[in-house]
């Protein structure tokens, strides 16, 4: 059963990334980043991590992705104003893509030989747990995150407020 | 196994019926909403309101259905076709979805059953109805660009930029209830109200908040700046048209519905009134109680319309990000004081 319901998200996730890389219009791009986002979260669900799947929604889809959609529907992109890339350019990034390919097909084949921790527990995504376990194992980390935010936010409020001399 | 897949078959018909029911209600209620408002209105400026549609005009809302449906579907040659059509149902949809996490009642007993009254106690419950909020922002702002307007795209802008900003503070003035409670799950919250031990006693400069960033997130006046007709002509669904319209203005009910009910379960008690079981009658007292309180709300927030005039729009972005947002961090910081010193 959920075995099943992993190969369609999967499924969907895969379908709708690819629809997202490949479409032409910038808007459409971002539904189906959208889409990606919440196939993604349905596997945080299947994974019993409710709050990281709903997190990664408020996050993703309700803040992050609504910003890109306003400047793009601000910026009025059309294939007209698309700058046209030389062949050499093409050729490179081809190049480049088929290497970055090349080692993460190479990382990942090593990577399945990897044991996996055996007992972890599988209610640490509940947000309870997840609390739990970010306040005392993790402290450290979370409160540089926190700090690295805050200084964002600072930042932006600062480039916000132009008339202000730094 | 198969006493397994019966149990489960009958789990998932119970649902789907609640499911169905609660869909049928809310739609329901979105449309005595619309009747309600006129009603409220003409209250309020001393008029009589629609009265000439079944008795005491109580078919209006059928016939607006019908006027709805029957007029001229009419497409903007410039639109984005698919976006275009989308937009209305991706608002409608997720207006729909918010109701499942809120418990209307405890238990219902029907021929020997109990039937919980909540179609799922998600125990993230609170960050679900803030996730589906959030998304709310997409049918505005797609509907919006895809008319090809310039004046559906500033309303959308409008909207979902004020939409944004009143998010931050209602979840920051939510966390402070969480931080109470500690809980996420609304059914809980609604547990641990028994009696009279409702949250607005603790939580009065919290419950102002959220009931003023409710108020703006279902683009209602005082803040209905998306629309500003003066300024806007109709706002983001200025080039639609028929039932079209018709999804976009009935969602707004749909939500401005859920948002009293969630106002009703986190800070007022939710199904629980003192003196009153919310088992009685066969536990259909619950959500008696329940849909009284959202009721009332949805009279305050028509009332709140009624009486009102519209902020400009720097005095709503001021107001957002300047007094509801430092108030409801200081709320959450003396929440979590009282905390550490009543209850650690």
């Amino acid at each position: 059963m959920s075995l099943t319901v992993f190969l369609i998200l999967g499924l969907a996730s895969v379908i709708f990334s690819l629809l997202m890389v490949f479409t032409k219009n910038p808007v459409h791009s971002v539904i189906f980043l959208i889409l990606t986002f919440f196939s993604i979260a349905g596997q945080y669900v299947l994974l019993n991590a409710q709050f990281l799947a709903v997190v990664h929604i408020i996050v993703y889809a309700g803040a992050i992705m609504v910003l890109f959609l306003f400047v793009l529907m601000l910026l009025n992109l059309n294939t007209d104003a698309e700058p046209r890339q030389s062949s050499r350019w093409k050729l490179g990034a081809a190049i480049a893509a088929g290497m970055l390919l090349v080692t993460l097909v190479g990382a990942l084949k090593g990577g399945i030989q990897l044991n996996m921790p055996e007992e972890s527990n599988p209610y640490v995504g509940l947000a309870q747990n997840l609390g739990k376990s970010l306040f005392t194992d993790f402290v450290v980390p979370f409160e540089i995150a926190g700090i690295l935010f805050l200084a964002a936010m600072v930042g932006a409020v600062l480039l916000a407020k132009r008339d202000v001399k730094i | 196994m198969s006493i397994l897949l019966l149990y489960d078959i009958a789990f998932i018909l119970e649902k789907s019926i609640l499911v169905l029911v609660l869909f049928v209600i809310t739609l329901t209620v979105a449309a005595y909403a619309t009747f309600g408002e006129r009603k409220v209105a003409a209250f309020i400026q001393d008029r009589v309101g629609p009265n000439r549609a079944g008795p005491l005009g109580l078919l209006q809302p059928l016939a607006d259905g019908v006027k709805f449906f029957t007029k001229e579907d009419f497409m903007p040659n410039a639109a984005e076709r698919w976006l275009y059509i989308l937009a209305p149902g991706a608002f409608m949809f997720v207006a729909c979805m918010t109701s499942a996490v809120i418990p209307w009642g405890t238990e219902l007993t029907l021929f020997g059953l109990n039937v919980q009254l909540q179609v799922t106690d998600l125990n993230i419950g609170i960050l679900y109805i803030l996730g589906f909020t959030s998304l709310g922002v997409y049918g505005i702002m797609i509907g919006g660009w895809s008319s090809n307007n310039k004046y559906s795209l500033y309303g959308a802008i409008r909207a979902s930029s004020q939409m944004i900003s009143y998010e931050l503070a209602m979840g920051l003035s939510l966390i402070a209830v969480v931080m109470l409670t500690g809980t996420l799950s609304l059914k809980e919250m609604a547990i641990q109200q028994a009696g009279i031990n409702w949250n607005i006693w603790y939580q009065p400069l919290g419950f102002i908040l959220f009931f003023t960033c409710a108020l703006a997130e279902c683009n209602r006046a005082p803040f209905d700046m998306a629309e500003c007709e003066t300024e806007l002509i109709g706002g983001y669904h200025t080039e639609y048209s028929s039932m079209k319209l018709g999804f976009f203005l009935f969602a707004e009910y749909i939500n401005m519905f859920i948002a009293c009910a969630v106002i009703a379960t986190v800070y007022f008690g939710g199904y629980n009134f003192p003196g009153v079981d919310p088992g009685w009658l066969g536990g259909l007292m619950g959500p008696i109680v329940m849909f009284a309180k959202t009721f009332f709300f949805i009279f305050v927030f028509m009332w709140i319309r009624w009486t009102l005039p519209r902020f400009r729009y720097d005095q709503l972005m001021h107001l957002g990000w300047k007094a509801l947002i430092p108030l409801s961090i200081l709320n959450m910081l003396l929440t979590g004081a009282g905390v550490l010193l009543f209850e650690g």
